[in-house]
């Protein structure tokens, strides 16, 4: 009935290698489906745009030129993200967004401001100042340093 | 000689110790679950009036542990060693949690198996001669627990379905060599079982080979027969960790899938309560067990439980460096009668 040896890496290995229990786990667990993931994603995402784009409509019926226009829209919605992260309703949003509340300006907002709230405990040095970047870190880290890339390889090809 | 010893792995005691009181504490999540009424006290709000998460943790341990001192009408002075421990860094919420004591103490860390590291450790001090009077603890706090192990709380992100909810909450147990029971029979100690899951986000899948290697060990040598048990509860496998150890242990010939739970499958409703997976976290078959489980064999709806809290051995770091996660399980037989 019972499997008589002492060790249970053998037993383990008698009923399934390392490999198989991965590849069996894999099949255990559930999995999100991508259809819903990507409608929400979809919907959310094309809502936060489309604020985005009211208050850039606004903001060029005041009168502003376009550089002032795209700059004053990406601050509304960066304050609109931080906001919302304060007030514990970003999170919520995410939740069923996923990248479509990830993606646009608003994410990197949460990004920033998330830890920001999370390591005010640890002081405004060691917490806030050091932690701010802990989410948002690697995407200014790899996102200045490939535009510098970029840029290298735009000046030797064009020479401009 | 080693007579109290029954294999590698098990031993049986001369005296069972007597487990005469216990105490919980949880979250308001918890409270909202369907174990509610068998919590000693259930938390408004997370951080308890405190300034951190940590703090709000380690406050919550130092309630239980007073808590289960005062409900058995004994005081500091009559308990001889403390054995407590968390899910944090150098194991800080029990540290805070013991300092005013003046209780001897000894910290533990076992993941989320601390609550069954505690009982089993408790119980040898007892039986072995060395103590009267031993509380055995552990806790742990959802918000701390993200914080140290995965995002800030605020962070828009999705959770993956097989991710479990860390239990804010915390038990105690207080041990004694004579009593009226429930009584530690058995403990069937855990050793590391790694079938290389390196994703934290299913440590219920990390786990269930360990729970389903201390749970056959445990039948292998004691001679026990799963019948005479009410009920086999694995610690915070969850509704996947849950399956794939029943499977495992079918497989091995051991049918017990009609007796075999989970505290972090009861401990939360998984269909109004958004918590994926199911719970986890030391708290976790901490307040179940000092909860509903003691309550249930005391009134003699159970006569006999297996109880086994499971750990996932991993740290921050070692997930970053790409680290497998070691899972463990101790296995302990609490049962309302001595014989």
């Amino acid at each position: 009935m019972l499997i008589q040896t002492d060790n249970m890496e053998a037993r383990m290995d008698s009923l399934f290698t390392k490999k198989e229990y991965q590849d069996y786990v894999k099949k255990k667990s559930p999995n999100t489906s991508i259809i819903k993931n990507v409608i929400w994603a979809f919907i959310v995402g094309g809502i936060i745009c489309t604020i985005g784009e009211a208050f850039s409509n606004f903001y060029v019926a005041k009168g502003f030129d376009k550089d002032t226009v795209s700059n004053l829209t990406s601050m509304t919605m960066i304050f609109l993200g931080a906001f919302l992260t304060g007030i514990n309703v970003y999170d919520e949003i995410g939740k069923r967004a996923g990248a479509g509340s990830i993606v646009p300006i608003t994410g990197f907002a949460n990004s920033i401001v998330s830890p920001a709230m999370e390591y005010k405990s640890e002081g405004y040095i060691l917490g806030v100042g050091s932690k701010m970047f802990i989410i948002a870190g690697p995407v200014l880290v790899f996102g200045i340093a490939s535009s510098v890339i970029i840029g290298i390889l735009f000046y030797i090809f064009t020479g401009v | 000689m080693a007579n109290k010893k029954l294999s590698k792995q098990t031993i049986k005691f001369d005296n069972p110790p007597s487990i005469i009181q216990t105490a919980s504490i949880v979250g308001p999540k918890e409270g909202e679950g369907p174990l509610a009424r068998y919590f000693d006290e259930i938390l408004d709000d997370e951080l308890w009036n405190e300034k951190s998460w940590e703090k709000a943790e380690s406050k919550i341990l130092r309630e239980c542990i007073n808590k289960v001192v005062k409900k058995s009408a004994k005081a500091f002075t009559d308990v001889n060693y403390i054995l407590a421990g968390d899910l944090l860094n150098q194991c800080i919420s029990s540290n805070y949690a013991i300092r005013e004591t003046d209780v001897p103490f000894f910290g533990l860390y076992g993941a989320c198996s601390t609550m069954s590291e505690s009982l089993s450790l408790a119980a040898m001090i007892i039986d072995g001669g060395f103590a009267d009077y031993v509380i055995a603890a552990a806790s742990s706090h959802f918000c701390s627990a993200e914080r140290q192990f995965r995002v800030p709380l605020e962070l828009g992100t999705q959770r993956p379905l097989t991710s479990q909810w860390t239990v804010t909450g915390a038990g105690a147990s207080l041990l004694s060599s004579s009593g009226n029971g429930p009584y530690i029979t058995h403990v069937t100690t855990g050793k590391i079982i790694d079938m290389g899951i390196n994703d934290s986000n299913n440590m219920g899948a990390a786990m269930a080979p360990a729970a389903a290697d201390t749970i056959y060990a445990h039948f292998d040598s004691t001679g026990i027969l799963p019948d005479s048990y009410d009920l086999i509860i694995t610690g915070d496998l969850g509704y996947v960790g849950l399956e794939i150890a029943s499977d495992i242990l079918s497989k091995m010939g051991l049918k017990i899938s009609d007796k075999l739970t989970d505290c972090g499958v009861m401990i939360f409703d998984r269909e109004h309560q958004d918590v994926h997976a199911g719970g986890s976290g030391c708290g976790c078959c901490a307040s179940v067990f000092n909860g509903y489980l003691y309550n249930q064999i005391t009134s003699g709806n159970f006569n006999k439980i297996l109880f086994v809290a499971t750990g996932a051995l991993m740290s921050p770091t070692s997930i970053q460096q790409g680290e497998t996660i070691p899972g463990i399980a101790h296995a302990v037989t609490i049962q309302k009668n001595r014989e």
